[in-house]
């Protein structure tokens, strides 16, 4: 466990998230206690079907919890309404996904601005925060181009800077270096590790330990539930795992 | 009393931000959102096109009616459709000029009378004629029952029964090179030499009006007063015809409106089409932005934002088609009113603007609103991962 101290961005008490498929039911989550603080670096890790993704759904607030209790600064969200949901992902929460997502008939300038569009800023502060967000990302050159005029690691850095722009409590990436090749990957990962040095709160879903390395606390998920909950340097599965692919 | 006055912002700036998503994915999609709207575009200006030929029609009607007044009431013989008499020629039917003489005493609602006849006569002046002119003989009463206005010289009156004597209309007179005033110069009407005693105008200036049931007073009046004169005997049928102008007009204006409501039948029957593709190109649509619809709703989007996003789009679409249907149906109602004389009159009133323009709205909201309510119930989760 990381150090307590900060604020307390995120509680997760008991979090159970279980689907009905016919008349079975699965639990993909299957009783989370999670606390996560204040400019934290955090990765999730597990295999395929270890609920990582049903975590993050949650996290974000795109998934509600089946049972348990998750608090988001301080606030309760699992009796918020649709409406109220949809305001907290506007306002708290930064997605990256593996794909990027980017509109393509859209300028990087205006995929930025998207999330703004739902919020209640008027056309020019959206404008400027949208370019302050591009500029952070390293992409103050290339607000004009579209998707299609940019290499991968360029249009993730367009993801973040749109994840990013809203100011959220908590960036979550969901294997943000899958699409792309390893030296693109690690630029996009200091990329992470630069705004995590800014103060920003990041989750981070991934499989590779190489991408791990570079956060500060590993959760690792196994049907549902965390396994192991490290610092990075404590962390002896990824470090074995590592030393044994170097063999 | 705060969230009170921001309910009405939200709601703006939520319009607002659906119509600059709407009008840049129609921007995007231009070929697209153009091809859509034709059935929508073809629905208004078949609505336009047809109301301005109806008002253009029953406008051209109602002028070459006014005419006469619109309480001037027309007899004139007719062979009966039934019976013995209905094989005889025409020619024994044709009203004797004493038939009429003491109508005005018999008929109390008939204020004035005037025995008309026409025939077709080539007119000369000089070396120049004109062939075919229509020439009215008329009582001097006449001038009260179609009150023409005279441009020059005098009316026909009572001193003129038995000279011959004619007015003309100013086109005859141009035909026929006569000085502008021709007062005193003589003309050739067939065989006879007639003298211009004045020019009056082609139409007059008529003001509707007078009570409907006088006229059909008159009518029954005059129908009474006609067998009697021309001696038909009970049971047997009329040997003329008696027609209110008024009633006519009531008649016209009856089909006018069922014309009207058919064509407008059709034509909503067209906009339907073009709202099912207007429909269908959204569902289209929406099945390819589904990953699109999945983002916007992680990054904060709610139902009602995306609702609105593509319901405004259906429905600017929409107002887009109707927009080009007017301007269509436009140049449809000039090509109408070229093609046939008859139809010089066609013009496209406002309110069949407004109508078209209702219609291509509510087309957008109906239609739009399926594909609308299934993309904001989109799940994030599984829009993000639809392929």
């Amino acid at each position: 466990m990381t150090a307590e101290n900060g604020k307390l961005i995120i509680r997760l008490e008991n979090i159970k998230r279980i689907y009905k498929v016919g008349v079975e039911r699965i639990h993909a989550l299957d009783g989370i206690d999670l606390r996560l603080f204040e400019n934290e670096y955090v990765a999730v890790m597990g295999q395929s079907g270890s609920g990582k993704s049903t975590l993050m759904n949650v996290l974000g607030c795109l998934d509600r919890a089946s049972s348990g209790y998750y608090e988001l600064d301080g606030q309760d969200t699992t009796r918020l309404s649709d409406a109220e949901l949809a305001r907290v992902r506007n306002e708290r929460i930064g997605f990256v996904f593996q794909s990027f997502e980017l509109l393509g008939q859209l300028s990087a300038l205006r995929n930025v601005e998207m999330p703004l569009i739902y919020s209640r800023d008027g056309w020019l502060t959206r404008r400027r925060r949208a370019k302050t967000s591009l500029e952070r990302v390293g992409l103050g050159e290339r607000i004009k181009h579209r998707p299609n005029q940019l290499s991968g690691g360029e249009k993730q850095r367009v993801a973040i800077a749109r994840a990013m722009v809203c100011n959220p409590s908590i960036l979550l990436a969901d294997e943000p270096t899958g699409n792309l090749d390893s030296k693109t990957s690690e630029s996009i990962l200091e990329l992470f590790d630069q705004l995590h040095r800014e103060g920003q709160t990041i989750v981070m879903v991934t499989h590779e330990e190489h991408v791990a390395k570079h956060t500060k606390r590993i959760i690792r998920l196994e049907d549902g539930h965390i396994c192991s909950d490290l610092a990075e340097e404590d962390d002896i599965i990824g470090r074995g795992d590592a030393e044994g692919k170097m063999l | 009393m705060k969230a009170l006055l921001s309910a009405p912002l939200v709601f703006v700036q939520l319009l607002y931000q659906s119509m600059y998503l709407a009008l840049s994915q129609i921007w995007a999609n231009k070929t697209r959102s153009l091809l859509t709207t034709i059935g929508i575009v073809i629905g208004v200006a078949s609505v336009t096109a047809v109301i301005a030929a109806l008002t253009g029609l029953k406008a051209q009607i109602l002028s070459q009616v006014e005419t006469f007044g619109s309480n001037t009431i027309i007899v004139q013989p007719q062979r009966p459709d039934k019976g013995p008499q209905s094989h005889l020629p025409w020619w024994n039917f044709r009203f004797k000029a004493e038939e009429f003489e003491d109508i005005l005493e018999h008929c109390p609602s008939v204020a004035r009378c005037s025995r008309v006849s026409y025939t077709g006569q080539n007119v000369r002046h000089g070396e120049r004629s004109v062939k075919g002119v229509q020439i009215v003989g008329v009582e001097p009463s006449w001038h009260e029952v179609e009150s023409r206005p005279i441009v020059l010289g005098r009316k026909l009156s009572m001193v003129d029964e038995t000279r011959p004597v004619c007015l003309v209309e100013p086109q005859l007179r141009d035909k026929l090179r006569l000085d502008k005033d021709c007062i005193g110069e003589s003309i050739r009407i067939g065989h006879n030499t007639f003298r211009i005693v004045g020019v009056i105008e082609r139409r007059e200036k008529m003001e509707l009006g007078g009570d409907s049931r006088e006229d059909e007073e008159a009518v029954v009046e005059i129908k009474f007063f006609l067998r009697r004169a021309r001696r038909i005997k009970p049971g047997d049928h009329d040997t003329f015809r008696v027609d209110s102008l008024k009633s006519a007009i009531k008649t016209f204006n009856k089909i006018a409106l069922v014309m009207t409501l058919v064509a407008g039948g059709i034509v909503g029957i067209s906009l339907l089409v073009g709202g099912v593709g207007i429909m269908n190109i959204m569902l289209v649509s929406i099945s390819e932005r589904t990953r699109e619809i999945g983002l916007r709703k992680a990054v904060g989007a709610r139902r009602s934002a995306i609702l609105t996003q593509f319901l405004v789009e259906a429905i600017i679409l929409c107002f887009f088609g109707g927009l080009v249907g007017v301007g269509v149906g436009e140049l449809l109602t000039l090509g109408i009113a070229g093609i046939n004389p008859l139809l010089e009159k066609t013009y496209i009133p406002v309110w069949a603007i407004a109508l078209s323009f209702g219609f291509a709205g509510s087309v957008g909201v109906c239609f739009g609103m399926f594909p609308a309510i299934k993309a904001a119930r989109l799940d994030p989760i599984e829009a993000l991962r639809h392929e």
